[in-house]
């Protein structure tokens, strides 16, 4: 235990203020889910990143990175947090395929995927929900039948995120006949490949925040297979490790919105009674014990460890966390909660009602809550499946 | 930046853990409850001939020169067990404490030693074991005060938990009792191992009603097939995940003393706190209407949780701290760790 950063780490945060401060855009860039525009402008962040060598950090040089570790990772992600720099909108390929790939991939893959990946010219979906297959994700249907050199692939994904205006997907398919976890295979293939259909799904407040993807004989190389063929639940399984765990939902996120919400409430806590300070308190408590969590989880893997069903305590606890603190907000602005964004409204009170909107998916997605609460108590406590 | 145990932190945790696990089970805090003793003199000798009560005690004074980062560890398993004797507050409050003053006259040997000196707080009111102790650790104006067995008053009280013998105290202080050691860094260790103690209630409390979850059957099967029953336990389980860190770095941050690191510890206790107040409650609502017994071994730890979560500063007054440091420090991701705040 030594809470404290070493001066080499110091002085890296302090590269990372100085390079966010002068190129994080100065107004929010446009949606990426509402318009193409705003799409190619994320990819243009993305793009320029890259050039600073930040798209990520902890990737070798020879794909765009710095060769770093988890806990420069994590200084990386506060400080780009703190400067309120976009959304990635290549998390997907970044933070869940990325490092899948890294460790699955063939170095020809790697070579193939992980440079364009990183500078943006690739932004990737996840394929993987189906109509029939969501929590269960073992009763997915959509095929990978292999002719010669090529791969076949039929079927129906849904809640492709990003999918209506990104360029590849990951998918899970089965050999025809196959079963349950038998004969599955992660494969890469182009959203603009012929026979590829996409139809966006608008969320909640009509936004097209994901897609379903229909795939008609659609025709990519055998060489886009990720980890062999037929383990394609077992490399699917790591991925959801990153996604549940450590990379997509870094703290600092939670850390920023605890800010956020102790300086609304610092504003306007003279006419609050004092149990929604404690309720303010508690969500900034919450939001640091994350980070305290993942900065161990860093700290144990560099010792060695590997990630567990414990990533699955993590999903729940930033899920749960996320929808408390912009409720906490919103129930401070009482009347003015529901009122929807204008712009120019005070900035204490900008947000709230989209982080809130945002933050009622975090419970469903990578897997349901109910499902990592099933995880926990089978492979964490060791109850009985049956 | 290392948030995590070192191999020896963690062989250290293991040694007594397995000590305390194999002696102290269910069936051993009957047998102590029906006789007359405090302690049970077998257990608590392998613990001083282990070393345990000199973990924070310099080398040169005849301890193991460790730190509370070596400890935490420590306290949390006797929380796991429920321990009856007062180990923690020996080993981790007492022992430190005597170390610090000038002149302890000879009482550090004596608790190296195995000599039981009881120790109050006005976080901690009560003082627990104060008829077999031999002397008192005592706060008077922030100021820690030994006191003799023989010049305070006694009088017992009752708790909820039959191993907390409790006793209100009546004592004078003097110039001849005061170690001129402050309480703040005694009652930061009392709060910090309490809350460590409750990290491993809470787990202890899981873990049993995983046990009686797998055995007993209802409509055929297992209990413990059911998602009611594991979505509780999972719960509880994350409340533990994200109580744990806060309590370590909470100890790895204890000697820092300022506003932000007393927040932390704040923090530590309340999650800690909470971890181990809503397992023991799932555990009595696992173990049905047997939970609710006292056949059933849950009480056992239901009623330390109980206990801790007010001992050594109740949630009210953590939170205000938190509350406090809120008011008074700035926030952000950059400002995580107490060593950054007001840097």
């Amino acid at each position: 235990m030594k809470l404290e950063y070493t001066s080499e780490q110091r002085a890296f945060r302090q590269e990372v203020r100085e390079w966010m401060e002068a190129n994080v855009p100065r107004a929010p860039l446009p949606s990426f889910d509402l318009t193409r525009e705003g799409f190619e402008a994320h990819r243009e962040w993305e793009r320029k990143l890259h050039e600073g060598r930040w798209g990520m950090v902890t990737w070798p040089e020879s794909y765009g990175g710095r060769n770093l570790d988890l806990i420069r990772w994590l200084i990386f992600e506060e400080e780009y947090h703190r400067a309120g720099a976009p959304v990635r909108v290549n998390q997907n390929g970044i933070f869940l395929l990325g490092p899948t790939m890294m460790e699955f991939g063939t170095d020809e893959q790697k070579a193939r995927f992980l440079p364009d990946m990183a500078a943006g010219n690739h932004i990737w979906a996840q394929a993987w929900s189906e109509p029939g297959a969501g929590s269960d994700l073992a009763a997915v249907r959509s095929t990978v039948r292999r002719e010669g050199d090529e791969y076949v692939l039929n079927g129906q994904k849904t809640w492709s995120t990003r999918a209506v205006y990104a360029d590849w997907a990951f998918g899970l398919f089965r050999e025809p006949g196959s079963e349950r976890h038998k004969g599955m295979s992660l494969v890469l293939f182009p959203l603009d490949a012929p026979g590829v259909t996409r139809r966006p799904i608008a969320r909640m407040d009509g936004e097209n925040v994901f897609a379903e993807i229909f795939l008609d004989d659609v025709r990519v190389p055998v060489s886009n297979c990720l980890g062999e063929e037929g383990q394609g639940w077992q490399v699917c399984m790591a991925t959801a490790g990153f996604e549940r765990g450590l990379m997509l939902r870094s703290p600092a996120r939670y850390q920023v919105a605890a800010k956020k919400l102790v300086a609304l409430w610092q504003d306007r806590k003279d006419s609050l009674p004092a149990a929604v300070g404690e309720r303010v308190a508690q969500a900034w408590m919450d939001a640091d014990a994350y980070a305290l969590a993942v900065y161990g989880m860093a700290s144990r893997l560099a010792d060695g460890a590997k990630i567990g069903p414990e990533a699955s305590t993590n999903k729940i606890f930033w899920s749960e966390l996320d929808v408390a603190l912009y409720k906490v907000g919103l129930d401070i602005l009482g009347n003015r909660a529901e009122l929807m964004a204008e712009g120019g409204e005070d900035p204490l009170e900008a947000g709230w009602l989209d982080g809130y909107v945002f933050a009622l998916a975090g419970p469903i997605y990578a897997g349901s809550n109910e499902i990592q609460r099933n995880i926990i108590a089978e492979r964490m406590l060791g109850l009985p499946k049956r | 930046m290392r948030v995590a145990f070192t191999k020896d932190q963690n062989e250290l945790t293991a040694a007594v853990r397995e000590m305390l696990v194999s002696t102290c089970t269910p069936a051993d805090l009957r047998r102590l409850l029906e006789s007359p003793d405090a302690v049970d003199e077998q257990r608590w000798s392998t613990a001083v001939e282990m070393g345990i009560l000199g973990v924070l005690v310099p080398e040169e004074q005849g301890g193991l020169g460790l730190s509370v980062v070596d400890f935490v560890g420590i306290a949390e398993a006797a929380g796991y067990v429920a321990l009856p004797e007062p180990l923690v507050e020996l080993a981790g409050v007492v022992a430190p404490c005597l170390a610090l003053a000038e002149q302890d006259r000879g009482w550090l040997e004596r608790v190296l030693a195995g000599e039981l000196v009881a120790v109050a707080d006005p976080t901690a009111p009560w003082v627990v074991n104060a008829d077999v102790a031999k002397a008192l650790l005592l706060v008077a104006d922030e100021s820690v005060h030994l006191v003799d067995a023989s010049s305070v008053k006694t009088e017992r009280d009752r708790s909820f938990d039959q191993f907390r013998r409790l006793f209100k105290v009546r004592w004078e202080p003097g110039a001849d009792t005061d170690l001129q050691v402050g309480c703040a860094a005694m009652r930061a260790r009392g709060t910090l191992f309490a809350a460590a103690q409750l990290l491993g209630l809470a787990q202890r409390c899981i873990d049993i009603s995983v046990g009686y979850a797998k055995e007993r059957t209802q409509f055929g099967r297992a209990i413990g097939v059911n998602q009611a029953v594991k979505h509780h336990l999972a719960t509880a389980q994350v409340k533990v995940e994200f109580a744990r860190p806060v309590v370590h770095a909470a100890a790895a941050e204890l000697a820092l003393g300022n506003l932000a690191a007393e927040a932390r510890l704040a923090h530590a206790k309340i999650s800690a706190a909470a971890a181990a107040d809503y397992a023991a409650e799932i555990a009595v609502q696992v173990h049905g209407a047997m939970g609710y017994t006292w056949e059933a071994d849950v009480h056992f730890f239901l009623k330390r949780a109980f206990a801790l979560k007010y001992a050594w500063g109740d949630p009210a007054l953590q939170m205000g701290r938190v509350i406090e440091r809120l008011n008074k420090l700035p926030t952000g991701p950059d400002l995580t760790f107490a060593s950054e705040v007001g840097r």
